[in-house]
């Protein structure tokens, strides 16, 4: 006990509180220790965007079109068809022939009509009944000896940047940067207000500032791996482009992530249980998951809603990404997505001071 | 502190919505003294100490800590203050060591989180995460979290509560140490065991409040009674005539409560058999009969007819 006595008398022992003693340094660490030692987290925040991005990427990959079936119940023209490498002929009864149309296994009917004509049966609102349509006429065309008065040549162009993986990677990155700070923040907030650990930390004194902050460091230390790692792994499995700058793409994704933990701050700034904050979070995100142009353009909703679903973080996170990454874009010509996010930032970050409850 | 005052409530009132917490609370701890609130759960305790800790702003009344004011030093008070609040939870997924270092980065000045873990004997869980410890352990270190700033000023919100025997004792030790060291504690308890062992002085806060203040020697023997004498007479309530049983010379007070008698002796040895005699006499069944040195569990009872248990 001499030795306790001792440590509770020899005190003052004065330490610099800069390097990793600074209270902010210590704040940051914690925010990191307790979400790496969350292998739940770990997951969502980094192996789910792989697997949506591989798993959306393998489903709307751009190979050649596939080739396109049509059924004939008449010999002749089965053998016509078959003249054209892009169609997969097949010669049936006609009423099974019928049925394979009905059940959409084929897209176009061929069938004989009187005096030597064809008819094609095919829905003219299916892009590819339209396409089996082109085919199977210029096919029965050419096998009746039809001649192409002006010779072509075909030029392939399959250009990474136009596809849909390449759509689809920075809307993933957008809305890896939204929800990983709008879950994470909103949890460990109120987290820590329900066990009264926010309380604890309150009564020492350590500035506030420095405890919002240590939650926007973290981000920016997050960020490098949830940005990093979808764009990286569309680079290796996709060819996905990032033409612009790499400096330009921090500043985007920092600005971004900034604005989001911000907004994040603002929702948990008064919740007091998960519950609460759940609900909360679910509806501020789930409105932009749709409208923001993740997984489909945004141009696809009427007009009118246009200003609104352009002032939307989400959607200047993700327009700016996919002009830097696909266009290769620089921060000049990103400014109204920049500011769009900065004025978002500048209100949620103003009105959460003012609202957060310490307690 | 000039004047040997570490802390000084005067005329202290503080309402929420539906209850009044604190009610005229009035009272000044000395430096260097060990100084209890003690009372039933709900009498204003909590609300008195996060008022001193500068976590509940009082709707009026005067606070003077270490001879400042929250509203005017703020920062200079939470540099000089060891808080361990009621029911915090620390985070689980850190580690001993990684939790005090947090808390020490806060303080300018103060002991190596390494040395307060020894002060509070948790070496071995050291690399241990919070989840890991017992109930034991983690009260050791939020006091150890209270510590690190090498405070003048320790303020204790129920620190022994939910604690087994052993635990607790291990607790009382710690706090002791640091009343030793010449600094000043307030602690708030339910248990009147911890408060008679730890404290020098205490008040007991009843309703918002102090309805009796000095040390627990000298309250104890205010109520006159060196002994308590309880028989259970859960049967037969009606028949028991207590004024029969005060007018025994050497009764101080008697009251039947939840099923038993409570007496209040002043000297057990002369008191008993004629105590007894008269039990005999009302022909009250006796099947058990306890008793024991009057505490300050006895001087509530005494204050306010109630138990401090009774919720």
């Amino acid at each position: 006990m001499n030795e306790t006595r001792a440590a509770f008398a020899g005190h003052a022992r004065a330490r610099p509180s800069s390097g990793m003693g600074h209270p902010l340094v210590q704040l940051t660490l914690v925010r990191i220790r307790e979400f790496t030692r969350e292998p739940e987290a770990i997951f969502w925040a980094i192996f789910f965007p792989i697997l949506l991005t591989a798993g959306l990427g393998i489903a709307f990959r751009s190979e050649p079109v596939d080739a396109v079936r049509v059924v004939t119940s008449d010999a002749a023209i089965a053998e016509s068809l078959r003249r054209d490498p892009g169609l997969v002929v097949e010669h049936l009864d006609d009423a099974t022939a019928r049925a394979a149309l009905r059940a959409g296994k084929a897209a176009l009917l061929a069938a004989a009509g009187p005096d030597g004509t064809v008819v094609y049966r095919y829905d003219d609102t299916n892009p590819e009944g339209r396409t089996a349509r082109m085919l199977a006429d210029r096919a029965i065309q050419r096998g009746a000896g039809r001649v192409d008065p002006v010779p072509i040549g075909d030029e392939l162009v399959r250009e990474p940047g136009a596809r849909y993986i390449d759509f689809l990677v920075p809307g993933l990155v957008g809305l890896g940067i939204m929800s990983n700070a709008i879950w994470g923040l909103g949890f460990s907030i109120v987290d820590s207000r329900r066990r009264k650990l926010m309380k604890r930390l309150v009564a020492t004194p350590m500035p506030r500032s420095y405890y919002l902050m240590s939650f926007l460091l973290w981000r920016m230390v997050i960020l490098v791996v949830e940005v990093g790692v979808p764009v990286g792994f569309g680079a290796l499995a996709f060819d996905v482009p990032v033409r612009g700058r790499l400096l330009d793409l921090i500043v985007i994704c920092v600005v971004a992530s900034t604005a989001f933990s911000a907004l994040a701050l603002l929702i948990a700034s008064r919740a007091r249980t998960i519950e609460g904050v759940s609900g909360l979070m679910n509806f501020v995100q789930v409105p932009m998951w749709i409208l923001s142009g993740v997984f489909f353009s945004a141009q696809r909703f009427p007009d009118f809603v246009q200003p609104l679903i352009g002032a939307l973080p989400l959607t200047a996170t993700i327009d700016a990404l996919r002009a830097h990454m696909l266009e290769g874009a620089t921060l000049v010509q990103l400014a109204p997505q920049l500011a769009t996010l900065g004025a978002w930032l500048a209100v949620c970050f103003t009105l959460a001071l003012k609202l957060f409850r310490w307690r | 502190m000039p004047d040997g005052t570490a802390l000084r409530l005067r005329d202290l009132h503080k309402k929420y919505t539906d209850v009044v917490a604190v009610d005229g609370i009035d009272l000044e701890v000395r430096a260097g003294e060990c100084f209890g609130l003690v009372g039933p759960n709900g009498a204003g305790k909590t609300t008195t100490i996060e008022i001193c800790e500068g976590l509940t702003a009082p709707d009026s009344g005067e606070v003077e800590v270490l001879g400042l004011r929250w509203n005017s030093h703020a920062t200079t008070l939470r540099q000089r203050l060891g808080i361990q609040l009621q029911e915090t939870q620390l985070s689980d997924k850190l580690t001993v060591v990684e939790t005090l270092r947090m808390f020490r980065s806060f303080y300018p000045r103060g002991p190596a989180a390494e040395e307060v873990i020894a002060v509070v004997q948790l070496e071995e869980k050291r690399h241990a995460r919070v989840m890991a410890l017992s109930g034991g352990q983690k009260q050791r270190l939020a006091l150890a979290c209270a510590l690190v700033g090498d405070p003048e000023l320790l303020f204790l919100d129920e620190p022994t509560t939910g604690l087994d025997p052993q635990a607790r004792r291990q607790l009382w030790e710690l706090i002791e140490d640091f009343r030793r060291s010449g600094r000043t504690t307030l602690l708030t308890t339910h248990y009147m065991e911890e408060a008679e062992r730890l404290c020098d002085r205490v008040a007991i806060v009843d309703h918002g409040k102090v309805i009796a203040m000095d040390s627990p020697g000298k309250l104890v023997a205010s109520i006159g009674a060196g002994h308590v004498v309880e028989f259970p007479a859960a049967d037969i309530p009606d028949a028991i005539d207590l004024d029969a049983i005060r007018a025994v010379e050497g009764v101080r007070d008697a009251r039947a409560e939840n099923g038993s008698v409570r007496v209040q002796v002043v000297d057990l040895q002369r008191v008993l058999p004629v105590l007894l005699e008269e039990v005999r006499r009302q022909g009250i069944p006796l099947t058990e009969l306890r008793t024991h040195s009057a505490t300050l569990e006895d001087v509530f009872v005494f204050l306010t007819g109630r138990h401090l248990r009774d919720e």
